[in-house]
């Protein structure tokens, strides 16, 4: 037995290794160093206990940045899941071009988000833009979509919309197989048999696991969002695109506040374990037949 | 309450053809059995019946009316399925009384919470719950109504989905092999439930299965299906004793009927059992046959093994010149025969059912009027 | 098993639709493709075409690669996430095998430890990550792009779950003919894991290759920059400012991955959402 166990944790041993290197030890870093005042490059700093967390939900421009992530997260993952449902149903009903389809939709997912979004940042011009002379041939006059306050952040969730609703719609497409065909027969012979019944009494019904894990796994990541509001707006104007992690970058890494930004990734490493810790639980419960 | 006919159906799927010619009428209140291996097209028919699938060519009739243009919603059948299909996020009740729901009111009477107010629908909604909770009843589900389907075992899951097909009062009910998922003991106990069900209602039962002994022990009549064709369609009892093709008599009966090429044959055997020359293949049932010595006139060979089931005991044993292994039945309060003894099978002449070279029968008084 | 019934009008919207949706996931590309190939002079033009009246555009192209590192950018890509997926590889193969087919005290108290450690986002290990760069003076160089992905939760427990459905009995067969432990994992369970290595590496090289967060974080070099980032530091540069060269850089910076994707479409799709079907 022993032997064994010598052996178990011999492979194992990089791993642990790195892990512990890696992963656990910055994450007691991280905890560690939100109780102080510590800026990197200094000697010295004292503990200020839960001084930093105070700071922060004092902070109007943290609160801020709080408030416009929670817009984000939730207009994206609504726009993302009710899209990506949307195509995944259209697709999966008919057999017409449906490889091109799903290679289109798909691809805004592969494309790096940085490149794109100086793509967007074009397309999103003021006088030679897209969008922009689309308006102008309407009659109607230029948007400044960036900068602007009212359309920034709309226009940042467009883009993440545009980013995930194809990832969405590849896992409602395997959500949508996994549904038996004998419910839908059985719906057709009780009288079920329109569109509207069939979604009611079918598809949404045997797709609710599924929904609920896609509408996590959206979440998580736009409230990862990061990259479109570094390169469209900086986090302006006027604050109105600072989102938590671009908060977590500048304050750890422009202004070296490295106690109060561990306090600000504190706070966000709890909101996305809370997120995927409840659809764990979600999923426990929600399954409806073995 | 209504016969179906069946006339002339044919269905494809893309070069493989899964239905041939296949036609039959069904009597109405009978029960008839669609039995065969799988992939036998027992299953598309039944679809074709319930207007799930649409036959290439031929004709469906309900209650004498072609129904050709109906969705399954307008021609009155029900059907259960293998897997129960329930509506896993409704209520038992809810799923017993969805076609009665779907049939009598209107989309907005059904609007979820809203619906409750239209005019009319509470009265509606009254009668319906009279009529879904006396099903429940008679079925025995009535404690269970308020329960979901992924909280019952597997025996009354098959029971609310029976209930779901009965609440419509139908003209038909189709099953498609709803005990399959069932435990043994389970299967037995349903089997006879539906039997007695099918006797109370006096329902047409289209009934599918690939379990042979399911198929003998239900039916008024069986359709006996094999690759898209139908071989034959008759009672259990002519069946079993008066098949029209070596697959079906292959098919029915437990253990298979003992089946011998003809070319096997000695001389003295064809000769013995009068066996006209277009006769391909030979067949007997384990029952026909008795051990004996060897002689000139019996089957000769060696006992492999010797299956004791109590009542009964089969012989199994190994003829000479390759000529197979036949299955012989002997009762409990005979001789015990071992394994390696040699011995003689003996069947009498007129037991012996005759098959030509294409499976089929040949029934010995169409053989002596070919002979004449 | 279709969702919904269609009959001819149905397929016909169901057609309306989904072209409808396509464009708008193809809409940017079909932008920085028909800018890429334009002349300053056309982009700013009163009126607009997508397509270009002449290919004087493809100057644009010879603008970036004269004036920007761009397959410098592309090479590091290369470099940076190609290494990464081997030292995961390396590090997380054996601890996979031993999770999933040795038998040793405190195995299932490590098997949790790696689940918990799937529930870390990497953006808040960002902070210590830089300080234990910065006090070992590895910042600013391809070690600082590498080394804190080397070991992947992730793989690990995709890797573990495959190596499980693994019979013991085939292992128990080769240790019977004689293989080493380490030829058995080499020469048996990796090449029979090849689907899970595959989306594994798909998941790693698509997430670093596309990660911007990290790299801004850790270089000052130009020169090591990763595609994501080299986009953004040629923006930020004299001839980014012109659309015509910017978007052609665009070009170059996505095109690759892209490529690979449609020649592998199944097993990218497979890859990417295996990840989340945990």
């Amino acid at each position: 037995m022993s032997h064994q166990n010598l052996r178990g944790w011999m492979y194992s041993a990089p791993s642990v290794l790195m892990m512990g290197l890696l992963l656990f030890g910055p994450l007691l870093a991280v905890l560690f160093i939100s109780l102080t005042d510590w800026q990197l490059g200094q000697d010295s700093f004292s503990f200020t206990g839960l001084g930093n967390f105070r700071a922060l939900f004092a902070d109007a421009v943290f609160l801020k940045s709080l408030r416009n992530t929670c817009i984000y997260v939730l207009l994206v993952v609504s726009g993302t899941v009710i899209l990506g449902l949307l195509v995944a149903i259209l697709l999966e009903s008919s057999d017409g071009l449906k490889g091109f389809y799903r290679t289109a939709h798909f691809v805004p997912v592969m494309a790096a988000a940085s490149a794109m979004a100086v793509v967007w940042g074009t397309m999103l011009h003021p006088t030679i833009g897209l969008f922009n002379r689309v308006l102008h041939v309407f009659g109607y006059a230029s948007i400044s979509w960036l900068r602007d306050e009212r359309t920034a952040l709309l226009s940042l969730v467009v883009i993440g919309i545009w980013q995930g609703f194809g990832y969405a719609m590849v896992l409602f497409i395997s959500g949508l197989k996994a549904v038996p065909q004998s419910l839908y027969d059985a719906a057709e012979v009780d009288g079920a048999d329109g569109v509207v019944d069939r979604l009611r009494f079918v598809i949404l019904p045997m797709m609710g696991p599924v929904l609920m894990f896609v509408v996590i796994v959206t979440a998580v990541r736009a409230f990862s969002v990061f990259d479109t509001v570094r390169v469209l707006t900086g986090g302006g104007p006027n604050y109105s695109t600072d989102v938590l992690l671009y908060r977590l970058y500048t304050e750890s890494f422009d202004y070296l506040r490295t106690g109060y930004g561990a306090a600000l990734t504190v706070v966000f490493l709890i909101i996305v374990v809370v997120l995927t810790l409840v659809q764990a639980k979600v999923m426990d419960k929600r399954v409806h037949y073995s | 309450m209504a016969a179906i006919d069946l006339l002339g159906i044919e269905k494809r799927y893309g070069a493989t053809s899964v239905l041939k010619d296949v036609s039959l009428s069904i009597q109405d209140g009978e029960f008839l059995t669609l039995v065969g291996p799988s992939g036998c097209g027992k299953s598309t028919l039944l679809r074709i019946i319930a207007g799930l699938e649409s036959a290439d060519s031929g004709q469906v009739r309900i209650a004498g009316r072609d129904v050709a243009g109906d969705r399954p919603k307008q021609r009155n059948v029900a059907m259960v399925f293998q897997s129960y299909a329930l509506y896993p996020h409704l209520t038992v009740f809810d799923n017993i009384v969805m076609p009665l729901r779907m049939q009598r009111l209107t989309s907005a009477q059904r609007f979820p919470l809203l619906g409750r107010l239209m005019p009319g629908r509470n009265r509606i909604e009254r009668e319906i719950r009279a009529e879904g909770e006396e099903v429940a009843a008679m079925l025995g589900v009535g404690h269970l109504l308020e329960r979901k389907p992924g909280q019952l075992s597997g025996g009354q899951r098959q029971r609310v989905a029976l209930g779901r097909a009965m609440v419509r009062h139908p003209a038909a009910f189709l099953m498609d092999e709803p005990l399959s998922n069932l435990d043994a003991k389970l299967r037995v106990q349903m089997r006879t439930e539906i039997m007695s069900l099918h006797r109370e209602l006096g329902t047409t039962f289209v009934y599918v299965t690939h379990d042979q002994a399911e198929a003998m022990t239900m039916s008024d009549r069986v359709a006996v299906m094999m690759d898209g064709e139908l071989l034959q369609l008759a009672g259990p009892e002519q069946l079993y004793a008066d098949p029209d093709d070596l697959r079906v008599a292959e098919m029915i009966g437990s253990p298979q009927i003992n089946v011998i090429p003809a070319g096997m044959l000695a001389g003295a055997h064809r000769a013995a059992w009068g066996l006209p020359q277009e006769v391909a293949t030979v067949a007997f049932r384990p029952e026909r046959g008795s051990i004996t010595q060897q002689s000139d006139a019996t089957l000769n060979g060696v006992v492999s093994m010797s299956e004791n089931l109590g009542a009964d005991i089969f012989v199994h044993v190994r003829l000479d010149g390759d000529a197979g292994t036949v299955v012989v039945r002997t009762g409990a309060d005979g001789p015990r025969h071992a394994a390696g003894e040699v011995v003689g099978v003996s069947v009498e002449g007129r037991e012996v059912l005759w098959f030509d070279a294409g499976k089929k029968r040949i029934r010995r008084q169409d053989a002596e009027v070919l002979a004449a | 098993m279709k969702p919904l019934l269609l009959g001819k009008t149905g397929k016909v919207v169901r057609h309306v639709v989904l072209v409808a949706t396509a464009l708008f996931a193809l809409l940017p590309f079909v932008w920085m493709l028909s800018l890429s190939v334009k002349p300053a002079g056309e982009i700013f033009q009163a009126d607009f075409h997508l397509l270009p009246s002449s290919l004087a555009g493809l100057d644009n192209y010879r603008t970036v690669f004269a004036n920007a590192p761009m397959l410098r950018f592309l090479l590091n890509g290369v470099l940076v996430c190609g290494s990464i997926f081997v030292l995961q590889l390396l590090v997380c193969i054996p601890c996979a095998y031993a999770l999933a087919k040795l038998r040793f005290r405190g195995r299932d108290t490590l098997f949790s430890v790696v689940l918990i450690a799937l529930l870390i986002p990497p953006q808040v290990l960002s902070v210590p990550h830089f300080i234990l760069l910065y006090y070992t003076h590895l910042l600013d160089s391809y070690g600082a792009l590498i080394l804190p992905w080397i070991f992947s939760a992730f793989g690990v427990f995709l890797l573990r779950q495959f190596f499980r459905t693994i019979p013991d009995e085939l292992i128990q067969a080769a240790q019977l003919d004689g293989l080493s432990e380490s030829t058995i994992i080499w020469r048996i369970m990796i090449p029979m894991s090849a689907p899970a290595i595959a989306a594994f590496g798909i998941f790693s090289v698509v997430s670093h290759w596309n990660d911007l967060f990290w790299p801004l974080i850790a270089l000052r070099h130009v020169e090591l920059a990763t595609p994501a980032l080299g986009i953004l530091l040629f923006r930020d540069d004299e001839f980014g400012q012109q659309f015509g060269p910017l978007m052609a850089a665009t070009v170059v910076i996505v095109t690759p991955l892209i490529v690979v994707f449609l020649s592998a479409q199944r097993r990218f799709i497979d890859g990417l959402t295996i990840h989340t079907m945990k």
